[in-house]
């Protein structure tokens, strides 16, 4: 073989890795994508198509049910037990949010800075999020006991016993409290990745400038991870609507004095499980609780970019 | 670059000091209080932060009354299982959406897209159908499997794959390696930190999961340690000792696993992370 012959071979060669062509068998990439797409397939693809198909039928547990229409959806509309659900639900999302979108960029400022011992206090308020939901809640529940630490303190400190968990709005707000200080550290994390794009140099020119720090805050840091926070707004919307363990831990299976805490996963679970759960109807809700999972993440992802939009427009001026 | 005043600095720090005790606090109560024996009072006002009588006695207690040592070795069989599943799956997958060329790669990244959309809570109950029909219902192999590769898992190791730079890759391919060589020898060893990031989140998500396994579980002895844990919390409320040894069976393990790697987690975290 001549040696202008090899040349050329180990040329195309090297172009072909280039383009990145033709470099495995066919079913090489669908091999590897079996384990993901078959799990995908199997249990989410396939149960999201029969909730759908089940929502529109009167399935009960072990009996496939017959097709009744809109049936379901127009018993949530007379069912009591969903308005409460929904209320406590879009309350949750409500409240919730608004803290879960600031607290932890406020926590994610104060490890950001270059100071001994940040790593451990990274960690550290990492843990909550390590733990689990259940034993965290069961930590909660025993602190905010009748006669737990909390209100062990309030005595101390002369103010009257609170009955965090006997009354349902003060239930609701402390499942609440809960899942704002679990939530703490997860978002601290995504904020802090953002921050380490911020460049330390606009801080600096600002406070050459004379900006105080809420100044610098609300001008520098807020526009600079602004898509961050639109981010963990849509990603703590949902969260928050399908709310479960807090509040069935807290409020227990039946939800609170006389169902008044039940949230809409809550009823799910309580509806479409059991020796007769209603599959048909516990279906239904599923499909409500999708679809308004969806919006809502869509709702916050258009809010934040109308604002990017607005911020053109002005910045055109 | 600017320095940080003394009283900045010390303002931080108290601020730093009181987040931990919010944060941290409530693990150390618990913890005080499962050391806490049966004859001390657990109601005082003042509360007593430290045992009078440090006594492991909870321990044994709550082991006696519920088979907490077995929830505990479901709940580990479950979240073991679910790392493997989940490393294998989402690192093949990843590699095949970042760097194989073929027909259908846009589609398959949109399924993975797709899938996150699709709450979790809205699938149980057909979730939970499908399992008793294939008579896997109150089996760990139903805990495992509908969280066995995470979409948003394989779009982690997708992009990491991605940031790995060509060149190497190209420079086997003109050594002769095929594609499986090229995966296991040198597109893996590049995404270690992400591997790391994505082992965690399995662990920490089986571990931690309660609706699923509150659902597909219904023999007591199956049950994993949130699941366990709830009956205990259900029974035994009016001693909160024995709860609170529980509790701490349930969070040290975690701890203990995050704190050995939390160096890869929050460097792995920040590389992985979406970019703001």
């Amino acid at each position: 073989m001549a040696r202008g012959d090899m040349a050329r071979n180990d040329t195309a060669r090297r172009d072909t890795a280039r383009r990145g062509v033709r470099l495995h068998h066919p079913a090489t990439p669908w091999l590897l994508l079996l384990p993901g797409l078959g799990v995908l397939a199997a249990f989410s693809l396939f149960p999201f198509l029969t909730t759908v198909h089940d929502a529109f039928t009167d399935a009960r547990t072990l009996v496939p049910g017959q097709w009744v229409g809109l049936r379901n959806f127009r018993d949530m509309l007379h069912d009591e037990q969903f308005w409460v659900a929904l209320r406590n639900s879009a309350l949750y999302v409500v409240l919730v949010v608004p803290f879960t979108v600031l607290l932890p960029l406020l926590l994610a400022l104060l490890v950001h800075k270059r100071l001994p011992g940040m790593g451990f206090f990274r960690s550290a308020f990492y843990t909550p999020v390590v733990a689990s939901v259940v034993a965290v809640a069961l930590i909660w529940s025993w602190m905010l006991d009748d006669r737990g630490l909390v209100n062990g303190i309030l005595k101390a400190l002369g103010a009257g016993p609170v009955s965090f968990l006997g009354d349902s709005w003060l239930l609701l707000i402390s499942a609440m409290a809960l899942t704002v200080w679990k939530g703490l550290g997860y978002y601290m994390v995504i904020y802090l990745a953002a921050l380490a794009n911020v460049p330390r140099e606009l801080h600096e020119a600002a406070a050459v400038d004379g900006a105080g720090p809420l100044r610098r805050f609300a001008s520098v840091t807020v526009p600079a991870v602004r898509s961050t926070m639109v981010l963990v707004g849509a990603l703590s919307s949902v969260s928050a609507f399908k709310v479960f363990s807090e509040v069935f831990l807290l409020a227990g299976p039946t939800g609170g004095p006389a169902g008044e805490d039940t949230t809409l996963v809550m009823l799910v679970q309580r509806t479409g499980t059991g020796l007769d759960g209603r599959v048909g109807y516990a279906s239904a809700l599923s499909l409500v609780i999708f679809v308004i999972a969806l919006l809502l993440m869509l709702l916050v992802l258009r809010a934040g970019r109308g604002g990017d939009a607005a911020e053109r427009r002005e910045e055109r001026r | 670059m600017t320095r940080t005043s003394w009283a900045e600095k010390a303002f931080r720090y108290v601020l730093l000091l009181a987040v931990l005790a919010l944060t941290v606090g409530p693990f150390l109560w618990q913890l005080s209080t499962s050391f806490k024996s049966t004859t001390e009072d657990v109601y005082t006002s003042p509360p007593r932060f430290l045992p009078e009588h440090p006594t492991a006695h909870n321990y044994a207690e709550v082991a006696d009354i519920v088979p907490v040592w077995d929830y505990a070795l479901n709940s580990l069989t479950v979240a073991v299982a679910s790392v493997l599943t989940n490393l294998i799956g989402a690192s093949t997958a990843g590699y095949a959406l970042a760097r194989l060329r073929f027909r259908g790669r846009g589609a398959a990244g949109l399924a993975f897209v797709a899938a996150l959309l699709v709450p979790a809570e809205s699938l149980v109950i057909a979730q939970f159908t499908m399992m008793r029909d294939l008579h896997l219902n109150n089996t760990l192999t139903a805990v495992v499997l509908p969280g066995a590769v995470g979409a948003l898992n394989v779009l982690l190791m997708r992009n990491a794959f991605a940031n790995v730079p060509r060149e190497i890759e190209e420079a086997a391919v003109v050594d002769g390696a095929n594609t499986w060589q090229r995966f296991t020898r040198i597109a893996l060893p590049s995404v270690r930190g992400t591997l790391a990031v994505v082992a965690i989140f399995a662990f920490m998500g089986a571990w931690d999961d309660f609706l699923w396994p509150l659902i597909v579980l219904s023999d007591s002895e199956r049950y994993t340690l949130t699941v366990g844990l709830n009956f205990l919390h259900g029974t035994f409320q009016q001693n909160p000792r024995l709860v609170a040894a529980g509790t701490v069976i349930a969070v040290a393990p975690l701890v203990v696993l995050f704190a050995c790697l939390q160096r890869y987690f929050f460097r792995g975290a920040g590389e992985g992370a979406v970019k703001g």
